[in-house]
């Protein structure tokens, strides 16, 4: 486990005493920016910030000098990593630097190229922006400046190129300016380009277009449109068009979907849940990312304005682990947001600053293993973030439960909780471990902690179904009991008027000898002068009572 | 006259000569008498203040009840039906909550209803109000105990049935109205509406003066301040 460097931790001291500084001296400050004290927090049940230790911690930031590249990066705008190698997009100095990775160094420079073999067109790239790479070894270039996606071999070869489709719901003058791609098992491309919003623009295998997929909705607005109705031209014109926002960055997961970020800047429309800030699409191109956590996957959910930075956090780049954790990049406020398959926030962490692990302009991450790579444009540099050992103790419990080790996750989540008290998942973690295990109760009370209500309910339906089993006699009593009291009250009452006003008590003089019709009118009188009695008198206590009120 | 003489000395006898001087048959008679409200309105409300039914101890004991289990609600009310924020409760502005718009109401619809030939006299306004509460501390206390029985999926029958008992409250409050002030239907819903604005023109006043206040205090501790400097 590697180590955060003393210089690190050095630098972080004296961030809150700046911190700290700029808080005295300048006034009208958000305390936003004061509260957050510690580099790593999430967002708990209310939404308050809680600070958690650090779950990723800076190994190194690499530099062009760093590296040892022999022409200092330039506008680097994409980071692709594929077998051990972290492809970077130097689209300043139009080509691509291949870097190595390195158990002990990280990341240290392998080669470069800028051109690529026996191209019917340019056979120089022009601003490349982005490269993915196949499980056959093909290469994809989004070669921006050339207008054209190249796919090559392993040896840089000319296989084929893809242009601009024809297509009419492109307009004739669409320039294609390939921004990022990726690729899947079969070679498919699905790509971003500059000026296109109808969604990722995919391509067979065999260069045909296929169509667009995963077009973002435009947010509409009721009341835009009625106002729209009375505005003049100049008016319209001047208003924000609504168009579906493009996505900035798109990366495929190891099961084949596709995960893209949206810069989302229109807080309304974030609010109103128009807009998504980072989707997962299968092949139809439907968003089926899971979003049960008690905040929204958007990144930070207070916007003050601090430090010069309003507005939501916008994405340029996602990425996402073999546990289904994603981990998205906003370039407003340089943090990452790690959020796992049910969209609950595992960290968040980062800002903006010219410190090992702050960033300027981040564009681009990636990630090897469980360690993440982030490429900032305007820094030129790549920081490599190692897991701590308490984000491991996470990752762990993670994958345990995955694995249906249920006792051992719960085990690791116990670890994550001694660490940090406030950190929620490790209660529901700790829930959901007792719950595969069958311990109910013990469960429920991890649940309730946490106000998870659906994984409660679960436990809760289980343990209310032992508790009616093993407290079988008492159930059914209380239920007859319920139902039988009620009746046995009216019976008992209409029995009481049935042996008042019943014939076998009161017999006509038999010295009378009268026939059978006439003691059937004996009995009927009889009936008639009870019901009479018994109305008196409760007219007679009805009065009294009356009387006693007054 | 030996039997007497043992409950004297007994101590069951004694509490309960205790509640008979206390609480007297007229109390607990009225308090009763709020269940017949919950079931025939327009004939308990009307005997409510005409045939003095009603009395302030049962009015007061009602609303205290409705405070109560609003306060038991928030502690007891299981966590699938409602999460509170404990650390930014603040109890006594909690019970405010229930108790100003309530006194605001009772006002406003009395200062409104007085000038238009409404019957009801502040006090019976009141015990009106009270007794019209009656449906949320019978429903809500064994709604409580229910709650803590309900899955998320069943949380639907605690909601619909908590719904039904505002509903009655609310039901209550515009037949017990009409019904004190001798009103017909339509006049009474336009007086219930009278009444709300007068709430929120109270809320307008109230707001004006505390602010006036704090100037004025505002202005005088300044010139304190002043003063201090300068002498």
């Amino acid at each position: 486990m590697m180590k955060k460097p003393l210089h690190f931790q050095i630098k972080r001291i004296g961030a809150v005493l700046a911190a700290a500084a700029i808080g005295i001296l300048s006034v009208p400050m958000h305390s936003d920016a004061v509260e957050h004290r510690s580099y790593t927090y999430i967002y708990d049940y209310w939404g308050d910030v809680q600070d958690t230790p650090d779950v990723y911690e800076v190994f190194k930031v690499f530099t062009s000098s760093e590296l040892g590249l022999p022409e200092r990066l330039n506008n680097p705008s994409g980071i692709y990593q594929h077998d051990g190698y972290v492809y970077i997009c130097d689209t300043g100095n139009n080509k691509i630097v291949v870097l190595a990775t390195d158990p002990d160094l990280g990341l240290v420079y392998d080669h470069e190229f800028s051109s690529i073999k026996l191209a019917p067109g340019p056979s120089n790239l022009s601003g490349p922006t982005d490269i993915a790479i196949s499980e056959d070894g093909n290469i994809f270039i989004a070669d921006k400046g050339n207008n054209r996606i190249v796919k090559v071999d392993s040896n840089l070869n000319y296989l084929m190129q893809f242009d601009l489709p024809v297509d009419t719901a492109l307009s004739p003058d669409t320039i294609f300016l390939p921004n990022k791609l990726v690729v899947d098992t079969a070679e498919r491309v699905y790509c971003i380009s500059d000026g296109i919003n109808k969604g990722l623009l995919k391509y067979e295998a065999d260069g045909t277009f296929a169509g667009f997929i995963g077009a973002t909705k435009a947010p509409y607005d009721l009341w835009d449109y009625i106002w729209k109705k009375f505005a003049t031209q100049e008016q319209i014109d001047r208003m924000p068009v609504d168009v579906p926002t493009e996505y900035s960055n798109i990366y495929m997961d190891y099961e084949g979907f596709i995960y893209a970020s949206v810069p989302v800047s229109d807080a309304q429309a974030l609010d109103d849940l128009k807009v998504d800030s980072v989707r997962r699409l299968n092949l139809l191109g439907n968003n089926i990312l899971v979003n049960n956590g008690n905040w929204l996957n958007c990144g930070d959910i207070y916007w003050g304005s601090a430090g010069g930075y309003s507005g939501p956090s916008s994405f340029s780049d996602v990425t996402a682990f073999e546990n289904d954790i994603y981990v998205c990049l906003d370039r407003n406020r340089g943090r990452l947001f790690g959020y796992d398959d049910q969209g609950r926030m595992v960290f968040g962490f980062g800002g903006n600053g010219n410190m090992d692990g702050y960033f300027r302009r981040p564009v681009g991450i990636e990630h090897i293993g469980y360690d993440l790579l982030v490429l900032d444009q305007a820094d030129c540099s790549i920081t490599y973030f190692v897991l701590s050992d308490f984000g491991q103790n996470i990752y762990n419990a993670i994958d345990q439960f995955d694995r249906g080790e249920y006792e051992a996750s719960g085990e690791s989540w116990q670890r994550v909780l001694d660490a940090d008290g406030n950190y929620d998942l490790a209660y529901i973690g700790i829930g959901r471990s007792l719950l595969r295990q069958e311990r109910y109760k013990e469960a429920m009370e991890y649940f309730e902690l946490k106000y998870d209500d659906e994984n409660y309910s679960k436990a809760f339906k289980e343990y209310r179904k032992e508790w009616v089993q093993s407290h079988l006699f008492i159930t059914v009593a209380i239920i007859l009991l319920v139902f039988l009291i009620p009746l046995g009250i009216e019976k008992y009452r209409s029995m009481k008027i049935e042996i008042a006003t019943s014939d076998v008590f009161r017999f006509p003089d038999p010295e009378d000898n009268m026939t059978r019709e006439e003691i059937r009118e004996y009995h009927k009188k009889q009936r008639q002068e009870f019901k009479e009695r018994e109305k008196a008198k409760k007219e007679a206590r009805k009065l009294a009572k009356m009387g006693s009120n007054r | 006259m030996a039997n007497t003489e043992v409950k004297k000395n007994s101590v069951v006898g004694g509490i309960l000569g205790w509640f008979k001087k206390t609480f007297d048959a007229k109390y607990w008679d009225s308090l009763k008498f709020s269940l017949y409200c919950l079931t025939h309105p327009l004939d308990g409300f009307w005997d409510l203040t005409h045939e003095k039914r009603g009395t302030y101890a049962a009015a007061n004991t009602i609303l205290f009840a409705t405070v109560l289990v609003r306060l038991l609600n928030l502690k007891y009310t299981s966590f699938v039906i409602q999460t509170v924020y404990w650390e930014d409760l603040n109890v006594w502005l909690y019970i405010a909550s229930i108790l100003f718009p309530l006194a605001l109401f009772v006002i406003g619809n009395w200062a409104t209803t007085t000038l238009f030939d409404g019957k009801g006299k502040l006090g019976q306004v009141y015990i009106g109000t009270c007794y019209a509460l009656t449906p949320y501390p019978l429903m809500q206390v064994p709604l409580m105990i229910l709650s803590n029985g309900l899955t998320v999926n069943e949380a639907q029958f605690y909601t619909v049935l908590s719904a039904i008992s505002l509903v009655w409250c609310g039901l209550l409050l515009i037949a017990g109205m009409g019904q004190i002030h001798e009103f017909g239907g339509a006049k009474n819903i336009l007086f219930l509406v009278f009444s709300l604005f007068a709430m929120l023109v109270m809320i307008f006043i109230l707001m004006l003066f505390f602010s006036m206040i704090t100037q004025g205090i505002g202005y005088f501790y300044s010139l304190y301040r002043e003063f201090l400097f300068r002498a």
